[in-house]
């Protein structure tokens, strides 16, 4: 990996094993001219006759229950109308029946790949509603549990991906690679994919005895399976050939449609909430972002893959820094007394009760807190009457947001194609349908 | 833009967020109430003058309340000017409070990429029976508000003006029960189970596509001739 003076690494970190001579990405079109591939001309006979094809909501290759309606000219996407809504849950009403505490279980459920980010997510939110600092350990850990998230949620639109494009090597290589994860998880948390991990002013538990090392394990090997994919895939002529210039998306067009995370870099706008809106001491990390310049599949491929890298830099950096003392924050509005105390302490008894029966209660107010989540921004939005439950709970779902920007991307291009954009769009129907 | 000389791939010029220099660092401490208040309200009431009605700092993010009717104009400006530049919306939502009469509120997010900041714009409806639940749509500045509104407009029934596909998106397009984020709307739905039930078994499951898909395309054409001219009879599809 190229060792990067700039805080932010353009092109260069980003293709560093798929350079050429000239330090350039390498990239080998099909014996396509240009790189939009325009459908071959029709024959006269079937010139401006359309056919309406249905995809989905169950196709595999529309990763959950997204359908599509795509009217065609021969093979060519005239016009795409997307359909979302076979999953709503109604968490957003549901929230607004619960205790902030209660609330968190919904968050693994909605962007489930992510379920820790979103616990973290969730917790700052609610935290800076009630005006809480957490403590200097918890902020480490948290650090590392989204980190966490962001690998898994990484490796699993890899493995997708991959599955959709025609490889399925990689498939197992990251499926592999995730189920690591998800160990560290388990033991920490109980749970592979609805961790429910944080609490309002701190977290679940701390992590377990022999943890760290079971994670420094993770990320001394991890970053091999990614040099193999790398190998694998960056200059792998059919992988180039049916990703390069789909989908673009120019900086205006990306920041227009309110386009965010990998999405939005890779089409050359470095914003990462991580660095321009910094929370958890993210401005304390030495990391990269990268950024594409090109806005098309392969450029989110690549960024997606350096994020990883970048991801186990953090890793690395958060355990050399984690510092002992309490997980939790020392304040009864918020977190339950131990259970001596309450059965010996008269005040403890009374917190304890307080908050089992009526819940914590943030003052009035209204605060929007974003993350960055592997899918891009993600932010919950809280509006509190000063009572223990929230007036309104509002997610910003990154991907719901992307997907919106689908029938601009697909429109002109072959309807094999719609499944490569579709899958560079990395989304989580739980995140939009909620 | 630029076009790189070997395989005629257009690349783009890397756009970085925020001021050379700048330092963001996570934010502490943050007050309850009062604190900085974001420079472009000063800007906002030296624009529009009566239309900016009033303004807060609330744990660190600026409100806005505006003018129902003036909201499209404000948020071009805010998105065009120069000094402004907020090229990114983040979110459109509603809020409705659990009180009976206080107004619904029509929520905005907005971020400055360029400046990094970030402004939440309101608009009140109030509950009076008068006015209407509506207000004047964003999605001409911003593509990225299309769906956000739609939503908005299927959880609240807030109608977005110049919105150009104003339809249901979460829920199915024949929903009767209402808008359920409403604080009217109960946890259950309006319906009880029998109804729903009914309703769902009454569907008319041949009719797959939305009226304005089948009038896309030749796939009118296509279709059975008794559900053609049930359609054309202006019977409405839906799942």
């Amino acid at each position: 990996m190229a060792t990067a003076t700039s805080k932010r690494t353009i092109e260069v970190a980003l293709s560093t094993t798929g350079l050429g001579p000239d330090g350039k990405p390498q990239r080998i079109p099909l014996g396509a001219e240009g790189l939009t591939r325009a459908a071959p001309a029709l024959e006269p006979e079937f010139e401006g006759e359309h056919m309406l094809i249905n995809i989905g909501p169950q196709h595999p290759a529309t990763h959950g229950v997204l359908r599509l309606v795509l009217e065609l000219d021969g093979e060519t996407v005239v016009r795409c109308i997307p359909h979302v809504g076979y999953l709503h849950c109604g968490f957003e009403k549901i929230g607004e029946y619960r205790q902030y505490n209660q609330i968190i279980p919904w968050t693994d459920r909605e962007d489930y790949l992510n379920s820790m980010g979103n616990n973290v997510a969730y917790a700052l939110g609610a935290e800076r509603l009630f005006g809480i600092e957490i403590t200097p350990r918890c902020t480490v850990l948290r650090v590392i549990a989204m980190e966490l998230s962001r690998i898994i949620s990484h490796l699993v639109w890899l493995g997708t991906t991959c599955i959709d494009i025609g490889a399925f090597t990689p498939f197992l290589w990251s499926f592999q690679e995730r189920e690591n994860v998800y160990n560290l998880l388990e033991r920490w948390t109980g749970a592979r994919l609805t961790t429910s991990g944080t609490r309002v002013g701190g977290m679940i538990a701390d992590v377990p005895e022999g943890w760290t090392d079971q994670l420094r394990h993770f990320i001394a090997t991890f970053p091999k399976t990614l040099d193999q994919v790398d190998r694998m895939l960056n200059k792998n002529a059919i992988w180039v050939g049916r990703t390069v210039g789909l989908g673009v998306m120019t900086p205006e067009e990306a920041m227009n449609y309110g386009l965010s995370g990998p999405m939005l870099r890779a089409s050359g706008v470095a914003y990462d909430v991580r660095k321009d809106f910094p929370y958890l001491d993210y401005e304390t990390y030495d990391f990269d972002v990268p950024v594409g310049t090109n806005g098309d599949v392969y450029d989110r491929f690549l960024v997606r893959q350096e994020e990883l890298r970048q991801s186990v830099r953090i890793l690395d950096q958060a355990l050399q820094r984690l510092p002992d003392g309490p997980v939790n924050v020392d304040d009864p509005r918020v977190i339950l007394p131990s259970k001596t105390k309450a059965t010996s302490e008269m005040e403890s008894m009374i917190h304890h009760f307080k908050l089992v029966m009526e819940g914590p209660r943030p003052p009035i107010g209204e605060v929007y807190v974003p993350i960055e989540s592997p899918k891009g921004e993600k932010g919950y939005y809280f509006v509190s009457d000063g009572t223990a439950k929230p007036v309104r709970w509002r997610i910003r779902p990154p991907s719901y947001v992307n997907l919106s920007a689908i029938p601009k991307m697909v429109e002109g291009h072959l309807l094999s194609d719609v499944i490569a954009i579709n899958a560079s769009i990395d989304i989580v129907m739980g995140e939009i349908d909620r | 833009m630029t076009t790189s000389k070997e395989h005629g791939t257009p690349t783009f010029q890397v756009v970085y967020p925020g001021q050379p220099g700048d330092a963001p660092a996570t934010l502490r401490n943050i007050a309850h109430r009062g604190g900085a208040m974001n420079p472009s309200v000063d800007a906002l009431r030296a624009t529009f003058g009566a239309a900016i009605l009033r303004s807060e700092v609330v744990w660190g993010d600026t409100t806005v309340y505006v003018e129902r009717a003036k909201v499209a104009e404000i948020c071009a400006w805010l998105q065009g000017d120069p000094s402004q530049s907020y090229e990114y919306l983040v979110d459109v939502t509603a809020v409705e409070y659990r009180d009976a009469v206080r107004a619904i509120e029509v929520v905005w997010h907005l971020r400055s990429l360029k400046f990094r900041r970030f402004l939440r714009l309101k608009a009140e409806l109030p509950k009076d029976g008068k006015t209407p639940l509506a207000v004047p749509s964003v999605w001409a500045v911003w593509k990225g508000a299309d769906w956000l509104e739609r939503e908005c407009f299927d959880m609240f029934g807030i109608r977005f003006e110049g919105h150009p596909d104003l339809r249901r998106i979460l829920m199915w397009e024949q929903y009767k029960e209402g808008y359920p984020l409403r604080k009217d709307f109960p946890m259950r739905g309006r319906f009880s189970r029998s109804e729903q039930l009914k309703q769902a078994l009454a569907a008319n499951p041949e009719a797959r596509y939305s009226m304005e898909e089948l009038s896309i395309s030749d796939a009118f054409e296509d279709l059975p001739t008794d559900m053609r001219s049930r359609l054309l009879g202006g019977e409405k599809t839906g799942e």
